[in-house]
């Protein structure tokens, strides 16, 4: 009794060599958590090793690497502020068409900048939105940003004669990229192009998930009550990080018109926003390297299945999510650390994050 | 001297029925005090209103002399005041380490970093490593929250709540849910909190009260009843009637085991 009474009123109790290790350890894990580790590059090598090992499928390819963007963009609210939205095609939207407009009334037709403009206007229309969305959660947050995402369809759809509707607007021309380098029949220009954006996205996007800031969006999905007292201005974090997330689907949305020099309507269709989320819930949610795996294997089997029956290849990814649901909850990045922490020596611990 | 916390003449109504009637109190600094009533009387209500989750009807709430009233639960946890919650309200995926930094992160403003590593700023690591060491946290620095037993949790939450280095710290029910094979923990850490701070404690344990209090508000019905010192309340024979009486005695002659 009187050793805990004064353990807890010194506040530097004398520490044995023990305690000093257990210290130690704690504070490591902490210190070298961000650390880019040898695993993360796979996911790199396998986009570079598709360049080479299928030059004929990189149209595809690039489609898929502008969808693993946009699921990054919504890991970054869904997976870390736990932000669950049903209308972030909107802003991937936006981007599609600040980039298509711009080229098809404005003459804009240089492609990086087009990016930052998306970027710009997205972002904006974000931080509107989420500013006066973000006070709900849940089902209400759900229901609302459906509506955005909705109503801005409409908008383009009202403006058929600018937004060319659902016929969209066909035959862009951009600009060689970097003035230097010409779109080939093969894509192969747009696969590179798609990866380096993705790979500059996706360095910002870590830093952020890894920083302090990163941090609190994590506390703010893990418990916003105590967040709230214990002084973090939530509604503001939630609005900043959803202005970025924003703007980071507006710059997928753009490299998708881009790529396919032509954009639709569809863009915004609650499909593309129900589609990203399928994903990266398959993938995994929280660990950035989800989307790269929801995206490939959602977009692979898809394509995979609507050559095997045209009709009906929607079963196969109904079933695969079914699957996923059952067998894979923390989708197959999960899956793929539990083999780890099952085959490895303890090597993974404190993997979740 | 201003005081730590103020209180005048606060009301908040739900409908008809009035949960907090006409309350004032106030806290100076280094206050040791407890907040009595039975169940259904208005203590967390009160605490609520004080920490900002609840708007009040009328009334106002003063932080070191300084008006609160309308102020959000943020920038009153950013001016000193601090809570923990009856009920865990804990970041249960996260490490209790991760815990701890949160706090102290927000409690800085080093929470508005979106470019630096959350690791890279070693003062915050010691400083929440030093606040475990003195609640013998340390060894579980690494395991999630919600990996461990629930005396320890609590203490996890109050560990968050002093990481926040508060003027006023409002404790509902520390040693509520926790065996009273390892409550003695948790009380001994109340008992030796930081003079200066202010304390405001909600329990329903007398043996508690009684050790820890210099001074007692008993809340009947949303309202202070009386207040007084440890002495004055256990002679009181009205508190008695309506509080004591009922279920204070019974811990008692339990021998203040409450659950």
């Amino acid at each position: 009794m009187a050793a805990n009474e004064t353990t807890a009123a010194a506040m530097t109790p004398p520490r044995d060599a023990a305690a000093t290790a257990a210290r130690d350890r704690a504070a490591e894990y902490l210190v070298s958590r961000h650390r880019y580790r040898w695993a993360e590059a796979l996911p790199w090598l396998a986009c570079i090793a598709v360049f080479f090992l299928f030059p004929d499928r990189l149209t595809f390819g690039s489609q898929v690497l502008v969808m693993v963007l946009f699921a990054l963009s919504l890991d970054l609210i869904l997976g870390y502020a736990g932000i669950v939205t049903l209308g972030h095609a909107a802003f991937f939207g936006i981007g599609a068409y600040t980039v298509g407009l711009g080229a098809a009334k404005f003459g804009w037709t240089e492609p990086v900048s087009g990016l930052f403009a998306a970027f710009v206007v997205a972002s904006i229309a974000g931080f509107i939105t989420g500013w006066f969305l973000l006070r709900y959660r849940g089902l209400t947050l759900l229901m609302l940003t459906l509506a955005t995402a909705i109503m801005m369809q409409e908008a383009g759809n009202l403006r058929s004669d600018l937004s060319g509707g659902y016929d969209g607007l066909p035959g862009l021309v951009f600009d060689p990229l970097l003035g230097r380098f010409d779109y080939d029949l093969y894509g192969h220009t747009n696969y590179v192009y798609a990866l380096v954006v993705l790979a500059v996205v996706f360095y910002f996007v870590r830093r952020i998930v890894y920083s302090p800031f990163g941090q609190a969006l994590t506390g703010i999905r893990e418990n916003v009550r105590r967040m709230h007292a214990i002084g973090s201005p939530v509604h503001w974090r939630l609005v900043t990080v959803y202005t970025i997330a924003a703007g980071i689907a507006g710059v997928a949305g753009a490299l998708f018109t881009q790529t396919n020099a032509y954009v639709t309507l569809t863009v915004f269709d609650f499909e593309n926003s129900a589609k990203v989320m399928v994903m990266l819930i398959l993938g995994g949610t929280g660990r950035l390297y989800g989307a790269f795996l929801g995206a490939a294997v959602y977009m692979v089997l898809e394509d995979y299945f609507s050559k095997l029956s045209p009709t009906f290849w929607q079963f196969g990814i109904g079933l695969l999510l079914v699957l996923a649901v059952l067998f894979a909850r923390r989708g197959v990045l999960g899956l793929f650390e539990q083999a780890g922490a099952y085959f490895g020596k303890d090597k993974n611990k404190g993997s979740k994050s | 001297m201003t005081a730590a916390l103020q209180v005048q003449n606060l009301n908040r109504s739900f409908g008809a029925l009035n949960v907090t009637c006409d309350v004032t109190m106030s806290l100076e600094r280094g206050a040791r005090c407890a907040l009595i009533g039975p169940n259904g009387a208005g203590k967390t209500t009160l605490v609520n209103l004080i920490t900002g989750v609840l708007a009040p009807s009328s009334g106002k709430v003063l932080l070191n002399g300084v008006d609160i009233t309308t102020s959000s639960q943020a920038a009153r946890a950013r001016g000193g005041l601090a809570r923990t919650f009856q009920i865990n309200q804990l970041f249960r995926g996260l490490s209790v380490l991760e815990n701890i930094c949160m706090a102290i992160g927000e409690r800085d403003g080093e929470n508005n970093n979106m470019w630096r590593s959350a690791g890279a700023k070693r003062s915050v690591i010691d400083e929440a490593l030093d606040h475990l060491d003195s609640l013998r946290l340390v060894d579980d620095a690494l395991r999630l929250v919600r990996e461990l037993p629930y005396g320890r949790q609590r203490l996890v939450e109050i560990a968050i709540a002093l990481a926040q280095k508060p003027r006023v710290l409002l404790l509902d029910e520390p040693a509520a849910g926790v065996p009273s094979s390892e409550s003695h923990l948790i009380l001994d850490v109340v008992a030796n909190l930081d003079p200066d701070i202010a304390v405001l404690i909600i329990e329903h344990d007398m043996d508690v009260v009684f050790r820890f209090a210099r001074e007692i508000i008993v809340l009947v019905q949303g309202a202070v009843f009386t207040q007084g010192t440890p002495k004055e309340i256990m002679s009181n024979e009205d508190v008695r009637a309506v509080y004591l009486g009922q279920e204070g005695h019974d811990a008692v002659q339990r021998g203040g085991g409450h659950v």
